[in-house]
């Protein structure tokens, strides 16, 4: 139990420090690098919560995809960051005030109900037994089966996401000379060859 | 020294109010913004599975992972705008964005 706390506690405090260095570092690339440990302590937290399998998608979307994507996207682009950064003193006042009390109410919300039971029955989809089934085999049950539309439903998200950022980002450009393979292939001698007449002590 | 739901709660709350602002602070620069909105909705998904492992109750995380999903297709959307938007001002300010106004 004490390692578990411990554990906790190491995992909190690396995900909360990291994301307030994500917010406040000059580099933006750091501020990506601090994001990936945000994620990786947050998939920490997900194990010791039990929930195994979205500990690893956390890995392997958030750490793999998206903040990669970022990382992509602010090495690509050539921006100023100093120019950016200009401000930042000016909002920080109004937003630390904002954030701290948000923080405060939202902590003093659920500190005061520390304890939550579930009434009987009212589980949508009960959590099996560890010892019978895996987390990850518990969740693809209920997930093909009770959730199947849900499912479905992410997968057109996903779709929608890709075929939009592939129509705003793809462009046509002028004067690229392109292989047309029905031309290539359609060429004959006839065509490739010009046949030029040339008389004798003149040249072309 | 138990752990119970709040401290994970509070945890997804301060996870919360830095997000938001990570969005006040950081208002010029649309990178961190974006990064920010990530953060807020990690925390959205630690109480989502906070609450699916103490009420023992698998549909949290199943919901959890939708909005992982939304939360990919976002970033992808929002970083294609960002990269077709420089390309045709050469900057990401994004106080000139309302002059893509009509």
């Amino acid at each position: 139990m004490i390692i578990q706390a411990l554990a906790f506690y190491l995992f909190a405090a690396v995900t909360i420090a990291a994301a307030f260095l994500v917010i406040t570092v000059r580099n933006p690339v750091h501020s990506v690098l601090f994001l990936i440990l945000t994620f990786f302590n947050a998939a920490g937290l997900f194990v010791l919560l039990g929930a195994e399998f979205l500990a690893m998608m956390l890995v392997i979307v958030y750490v793999g995809a998206v903040a990669v994507l970022f990382l992509f996207v602010v090495m690509m682009l050539d921006i100023d960051f100093v120019e950016l950064r200009q401000g930042f003193l000016n909002y920080l006042p109004v937003g630390g005030v904002v954030g701290f009390i948000l923080a405060l109410e939202l902590i003093l919300v659920v500190g005061a109900n520390s304890v939550v039971t579930a009434p009987e029955g009212v589980a949508a989809s009960p959590t099996p037994a560890l010892g019978e089934v895996t987390n990850t085999e518990a969740l693809g049950r209920i997930l093909y089966t009770d959730y199947v539309y849900l499912f479905q439903t992410a997968g057109l998200v996903l779709l929608v996401a890709m075929i939009g950022a592939i129509v705003l980002t793809l462009r046509t450009r002028e004067g690229v000379r392109r292989q047309n393979i029905s031309e290539q292939v359609a060429r004959t001698p006839a065509l490739g060859m010009e046949l030029k007449d040339v008389k004798p002590g003149q040249g072309i | 020294m138990e752990i119970g739901i709040s401290h994970y709660l509070t945890v997804a709350a301060i996870l919360f109010a830095i997000g938001v602002l990570g969005i006040f602070v950081n208002r010029k620069n649309i990178i961190i913004i974006l990064m920010s909105v990530e953060l807020i909705l990690l925390s959205v998904n630690i109480n989502l599975v906070a609450f699916s492992s103490f009420l023992n109750d698998l549909a949290g995380q199943v919901f959890a992972l939708l909005v992982l999903t939304v939360a990919a297709g976002e970033a992808a959307i929002g970083l294609a705008i960002l990269v077709v938007y420089f390309r045709n001002r050469g900057s990401i300010a994004v106080e000139d964005i309302n002059l893509m106004k009509g």
